[in-house]
């Protein structure tokens, strides 16, 4: 049951061309929920770190297509939304032992990035405001670190590859390249390192067995008890 | 053989003329295009037929190989002439068979030791010219 | 130092790695330092002829915009941009005039791109590194010679993209000169052959490698006839075709006699006597080192 603010401001929003009327404050999301659509797909975290709610909305009176995340963007008056549940994707298949970070492997998995036009329409579909398009082309040229650190917001959502018209899934490459920086160019982080050899030895064992055998009030008990990382 | 040509035979050629803005009707088929070029040995129509196909308004143009197999080097600009660049007119061929969804070559033929080794230069003007 | 900026190209960073290691060093040798924007995009390859054609003008005057961005924070001193690559040359200058000259393409152009932080004005200059040495002037490279290249004969291959269409080369489309000039003050012997500017096939190396290894041959073996000891490339696409490619003639004609092909930048590293990391003779397929060794210019 949502409580309404008596000075929030109704809007009108269309869903799937049904006009609707809104609390202004609320966001796409909420809003769909708000006038009685049920979410069985689109939704995921609701909290603009996964990349289910990826939604397409034009303006009232304007030709300019947008795109943003449902759970994070409030609405606007005018606003006319579809959902992209889904993008047909064709996420390549590799064994990342082996690869070498450069424009061949990437070349050899996504050949279609050379048919990228340099449009831009990729970074204008971006809710996460990535220079879509700069790290497609620094793929092309095998600045693998320049593609890992500008798509490191990505949340492949899939708004870039439905808008793309050289039909390149530009989330996939970077995924590829994040993947190659990481293990070839950067290297395993010395902490992860340390406590898997920790656990190894065997550091651990003796408080996970207690966990696993200890009943659950007293695990209720322990867990609202615990120590809190500070924010 | 009777050519008999029609009003959509115009359409088809000025259609040509507009996509390449040359003007073909200059042509007085001299053959100094086909002479220069270097691919005429892949081409089922010599360079100047096609442009005289297009004269006459004959969609037949867009059916040759001579325009897939056409490397856009412009020797036929520089030799024609009366200053018609050949070359345009080929992609404004290539233009209308591609604009229908039709692609000449697919990246999936390509083997992946293929797709390391080319020069990125290579597949991105293969890719511009040959596909939809 | 002059300070021009510098378009690689995707295949610079690539393949073409010795064309650009030769080049960078060669241009700090003489004076130019050739500065790189931070951020560009691949131009394209082919200008896009199609007369209704908005979106292909893109990727060529984004990079455009990247030069002017460069010169309006001072990191370069004038309006040019050097390109090596041959295709790269002529799709970026073709699209940079039809952006000045087509005022309803140019309006469309700068609607779409909203994210550019500057509108293109229209101002930068397009040249290729030959045209940038001609500039400076032949006596000014021949003063860095320091080892002239005696006894070596060059077949300058100029290609297409780098001469035609006519009134966008570097040079006269019939009867160029300019590499012979700029190999000719590296105190080489030029030699002329008549397929030096037909086509070595460009983009059909892809699907059609048959067809271009017949060009090659064709090109190659009237190089050979004319007495020439490497032939001397300006693109990196002419380069793999009449290259790497060799491969592939082999097989087609058996008795065919390979023969070094190397970047003019290349040549000029050497001349000036800069060191392996500048000529870079290693990527080069097939390797040249025997034969210049053979000509005393190499150790």
């Amino acid at each position: 049951m949502m409580r309404l603010e008596s000075k929030d401001e109704m809007v009108t929003i269309f869903v799937m061309g049904k006009k609707h009327s809104v609390p202004g404050s609320l966001t796409i999301m909420k809003a769909m929920e708000y006038t009685g659509h049920q979410f069985r797909r689109g939704a995921g975290c609701r909290g603009g770190f996964c990349g289910a709610c990826a939604t397409l909305y034009r303006k009232k009176g304007g030709y300019k297509l947008e795109g943003a995340l449902a759970c994070q963007k409030i609405v606007e008056d005018g606003m006319y939304i579809a959902q992209i549940p889904f993008s047909p994707t064709d996420k390549k298949t590799y064994k990342l032992e082996g690869l070498k970070p450069d424009a061949p492997t990437i070349m050899e998995y996504y050949p279609e990035i050379s048919r990228c036009l340099a449009c831009n329409t990729c970074t204008k579909a971006c809710p996460q405001d990535i220079a879509v398009m700069d790290y497609v082309q620094a793929s092309l040229r095998g600045d693998i670190e320049q593609a890992a650190k500008l798509s490191f917001d990505c949340l492949s959502c899939g708004l870039c590859a439905v808008r793309c018209p050289a039909e390149i899934v530009p989330y996939n490459v970077g995924m590829l390249a994040r993947r190659l920086y990481s293990k070839y160019m950067v290297g395993p982080t010395q902490h992860v390192l340390n406590r898997v050899k920790e656990i190894e030895e065997g550091k651990y064992d003796s408080e996970v067995k207690e966990l696993m055998t200890m009943p659950l009030d007293k695990l209720k008990v322990k867990y609202n008890t615990r120590d809190k990382v500070a924010e | 053989m009777i050519l008999r040509t029609g009003p959509e035979n115009k359409r088809y050629r000025d259609r040509v003329k507009e996509l390449s803005g040359e003007n073909v009707d200059l042509c007085f088929q001299c053959g100094a295009c086909s002479s220069g070029c270097p691919m005429t040995q892949e081409m089922d129509y010599l360079p100047s037929k096609v442009i005289r196909m297009v004269q006459l308004g004959l969609e037949e143009a867009q059916e040759a190989k001579t325009i897939w197999v056409c490397t856009t080097c412009f020797n036929c600009e520089v030799r024609c002439p009366r200053g018609i660049d050949i070359a345009n007119v080929m992609e404004a061929l290539r233009q209308m068979v591609l604009r229908k969804k039709y692609n000449r070559v697919s990246l999936d033929d390509l083997s992946p030791e293929e797709l390391r080794e080319l020069p990125q230069v290579a597949i991105v003007s293969n890719q511009r010219k040959l596909t939809a | 130092m002059t300070r021009i900026a510098y378009y690689p190209g995707c295949t610079l960073k690539t393949n073409a790695r010795n064309f650009e290691a030769s080049t960078l060093a060669t241009a700090e040798a003489l004076g130019i330092e050739l500065v790189e924007p931070g951020r560009w995009n691949c131009c394209g390859t082919v200008h896009a002829l199609a007369k209704d054609d908005v979106m292909h003008h893109l990727a060529p005057v984004r990079n455009l915009i990247r030069v002017e961005e460069l010169s309006n924070k001072g990191a370069i001193d004038g309006k040019q941009v050097v390109t090596l690559c041959a295709m790269c040359y002529n799709t970026l200058k073709r699209s940079n005039q039809v952006f000045n000259q087509d005022s309803d393409k140019r309006k469309k152009i700068r609607d779409i791109m909203t994210k550019e932080d500057i509108q293109y004005s229209g101002n930068v200059e397009v040249i290729h590194y030959l045209e940038a040495l001609r500039s400076l002037g032949w006596d000014k490279v021949t003063a860095r010679v320091v080892k002239p290249l005696k006894g070596l004969k060059v077949a300058p291959y100029y290609g297409c993209l780098l001469l035609r269409p006519r009134g966008i080369g570097v040079d006269d489309a019939d009867h160029p000169t300019i590499m012979e000039d700029l190999l000719k003050a590296l105190g080489a012997e030029t030699v002329e052959f008549a397929y030096s500017q037909k086509c070595c096939g460009s983009y059909h190396t892809v699907q059609m490698k048959e067809a271009v290894a017949d060009l090659s041959h064709r090109i190659l073996k009237q190089a050979e006839v004319a007495g020439a000891d490497v032939v001397a490339m300006a693109c990196p696409l002419c380069e793999y075709n009449l290259g790497p490619r060799q491969e592939q003639v082999k097989k087609q004609y058996p008795s065919f006699n390979s023969i070094p092909v190397v970047y003019f930048t290349q040549l000029m590293a050497l001349a000036f006597g800069l060191d392996d990391e500048a000529t870079a003779f290693e990527a080069n397929r097939p390797d040249p080192s025997p034969l210049l060794k053979e000509k005393g210019l190499l150790e």
